[in-house]
């Protein structure tokens, strides 16, 4: 049993009326107390005897999707719970596996490459063993390739879907044609002030930035352009959007007519009969996400849960519910009908027609950049 | 034991439960922050251990943090302008209502059973361009086209306003509750009339409610990071949202630590200059 069903099961108790208030409380404390004092030491029995791995993603369909196809037949077969949760956000999260202790998070749905470096240059990478997980063979080499050149070699990740951020836009005021041949400049186009959203990521800024400027986003020359660019788009724009779901809401509500936009949402939106277009243009923003191994977790359970993450019918469960290509590639893998349709799939598993950013290049100028855009939105 | 020593020794006996809790969730935590503050950033987002003045420096002579803080202490001072305004009616009412008073005091209350961003995104579906208002006006005929309402410093103030109200109508409230009603009636005597009683009784014995309600909004206002983030557009930020930045987006913590500190460093001046002149006991009444 663990420990929430065990604080369910004493609220219950307590709320039955079977258990004065006194010894409610009473239990609680010493649980608190209890856990406090263990944790510095749970991982040393942690590594004798591992009972449950802790995974966290973004929620919402994608754990669903998780939990009905890989976390319950991977607990029938091992016996390993899962405990699954969720954060907001990859800079959230890592901000709470800096603060924790080695073993309480294990697996986590990062977003992009980025983020894999990050961890790797804060030590959090493992080197995972990957005759463990065979079902990485069906995975596009591409993939994987972008994270081995970070750590050498070695994989502390598997790839697990990718998408981009492109041009959203609201048909009933920008016509396909029109957002074709303006792209990214779309979003500095003054006819639609007020009316323009954008990713309060300063990473999406500064790449969109570069496009208006015609630059090369992995190679930015004349980065106080991009300033300017970033700064128009500021004045320009009505809303920096935060979340998924709030950049879903301001167009389906037509507070905005044009953002960039994440593939997978975007069809979401189509499916759901909004008429929102989608264009990736010339360069336009191409990511992946993988399934991060943090260190200080128990590496064989990580491994096998990871397998069954892998496994065909998983992949394609959670790729058809958050509406993102999944890191199979399609040339060994049957996708079945509806992942083809999705946009940013790459038919061919090269990914060739993706722009992917260079890790290197984008976190070695992390600092700067992320600082500069905080002042650049203030109005500077 | 001498009988004075002991009754000496009561009181702290008593306190130390509560004071090491202050101690441990509170004042410990603090001076942790204290010392990141002297830290640096590394390159890859970790921390470098050592006395270093950087972030201090940026932190009091950069224009940026200045600005920012220059603004959050704006939009506090007129947020809680506005809660005076509209909290002190809403008090006095209540303060002189006969018979249902615990009726409009758990009105009062009920907002805090809502989570503070609930209430605060319920604004969206209020000023939205398809929200209640917006289709309002266009029923009515009033306008043509959505009013572009959201998303700028006016919904911020407006959001602060609906979440520090409450906390206004409270502590006057309580500061009303106990002027005695004959004063006035005395004042009325003596040829007063009603608004001169108001203005030269009520109100000045009133003040002290007034002055802890607008000290609990500013502090609460100045603080807060939810209300620009869910309502504002891109250029609204307050000090907070520094803060977060530094600490969640840049990994900047001793950063984040120094600008947390500053932060902490204006508010507590404030609550020193109000306990100078007016005395924290107050604003106790009016919490409880």
């Amino acid at each position: 049993m663990d420990n929430t069903t065990r604080y369910q099961r004493l609220l219950e108790r307590y709320q039955n009326g079977d258990l004065d208030r006194r010894s409610f409380l009473g239990l609680i404390g010493a649980a608190g107390l209890a856990y406090g004092l263990q944790t510095p030491f749970a991982r040393y029995a942690a590594a004798q005897e591992v009972t449950q791995v802790r995974f966290d993603g973004w929620g919402g369909v994608v754990s669903e999707a998780f939990r009905e196809h890989a976390f319950d037949p991977y607990t029938a077969a091992t016996g390993i719970d899962v405990v699954d949760g969720t954060f907001g956000g990859g800079d959230e999260y890592l901000a709470r596996v800096r603060t924790s202790q080695p073993g309480e998070y294990n697996i986590a749905h990062l977003s992009g490459v980025f983020d894999y470096a990050r961890y790797h240059n804060l030590e959090l990478s493992v080197e995972l063993n990957e005759d463990n997980i065979p079902n990485l063979q069906l995975c596009m080499p591409a993939l994987s390739e972008a994270f081995r050149a970070i750590s050498g070699g070695p994989l502390s990740c598997v790839p697990y879907n990718y998408g981009t951020t492109g041009i959203a836009y609201n048909r009933a005021h920008i016509s396909d044609e029109e957002a074709q041949a303006q792209g990214a400049g779309l979003l500095i186009n003054a006819d639609y002030e007020g009316k323009i959203g954008g990713w309060s990521d300063w990473r999406t800024r500064i790449w969109y930035g570069a496009l208006q400027t015609g630059q090369d986003p992995n190679n930015i020359t004349d980065i106080e352009a991009v300033w300017d660019a970033v700064r128009q788009h500021r004045d320009l724009a009505l809303r920096y959007w935060t979340s998924g779901a709030e950049l879903m809401n301001l167009l389906a509500e037509g507070e905005i007519h044009v953002t960039e936009g994440w593939s997978g949402r975007i069809f979401a939106l189509q499916e759901q009969g909004h008429d929102i277009g989608y264009i990736d243009p010339p360069n336009g923003f191409g990511w992946q996400e993988c399934l991060f191994v943090i260190a200080g977790s128990p590496i064989e359970a990580c491994e096998e849960l990871l397998n069954f993450m892998l496994e065909p019918a998983t992949s394609i469960a959670v790729a058809e519910g958050q509406n993102y290509p999944p890191a199979l590639d399609p040339t060994r893998v049957d996708l079945g009908a509806k992942i083809p349709t999705l946009p940013a799939f790459d038919p061919t598993g090269t990914l060739d027609h993706l722009t992917f950013a260079n890790p290197d290049y984008w976190n070695g100028n992390e600092q700067e950049w992320s600082e500069t855009f905080s002042r650049v939105q203030r109005g500077y | 034991m001498s009988i004075e020593a002991r009754e000496a020794r009561q009181p702290w006996i008593l306190l130390s439960p509560t004071l090491t809790v202050i101690a441990l969730l509170l004042i410990i935590p603090v001076l942790f922050i204290v010392v990141y503050s002297f830290w640096l950033r590394t390159s890859v987002g970790d921390v470098q251990p050592g006395f270093h003045l950087d972030n201090w420096t940026a932190t009091l002579t950069d224009r940026f943090y200045r600005d920012i803080l220059l603004t959050t202490l704006r939009i506090a001072a007129v947020t809680t302008l506005i809660c005076a305004l509209m909290g002190y009616p809403a008090a006095y009412f209540i303060a002189r209502a006969k018979g249902n008073k615990a009726l409009l005091l758990l009105l009062l209350m009920l907002p805090f059973w809502i989570s503070y961003i609930i209430r605060t995104m319920s604004w969206i579906y209020i000023l939205g361009s398809n929200g209640a208002l917006n289709t309002a006006l266009q029923w009515f005929g009033i306008t043509a086209e959505p009013i572009q309402m959201l998303y700028n410093e006016t919904t911020v103030i407006l959001g602060l306003v609906h979440f520090l109200l409450p906390f206004m109508v409270l502590n006057v409230y309580v500061s009303l509750d106990g002027v005695d009603e004959t004063l006035e009636d005395a004042a009325g005597s003596l040829g007063a009339t009603k608004w001169q009683s108001f203005l030269q009784v009520t109100l000045p014995l009133s003040l002290p409610g007034l002055a802890a309600g607008g000290l609990l909004c500013f502090v609460l206002g100045a603080g807060t990071y939810i209300t620009p983030a869910v309502l504002g557009g891109p250029r609204d930020a307050m000090f907070a949202n520094l803060v977060y930045e530094a600490i969640i987006i840049q990994l900047n913590w001793p950063l984040g630590a120094a600008l947390s500190l500053l932060l902490l460093a204006v508010l507590g001046v404030l609550v020193m200059i109000y306990n100078h002149f007016l005395g924290l006991g107050q604003l106790m009444k009016g919490l409880g």
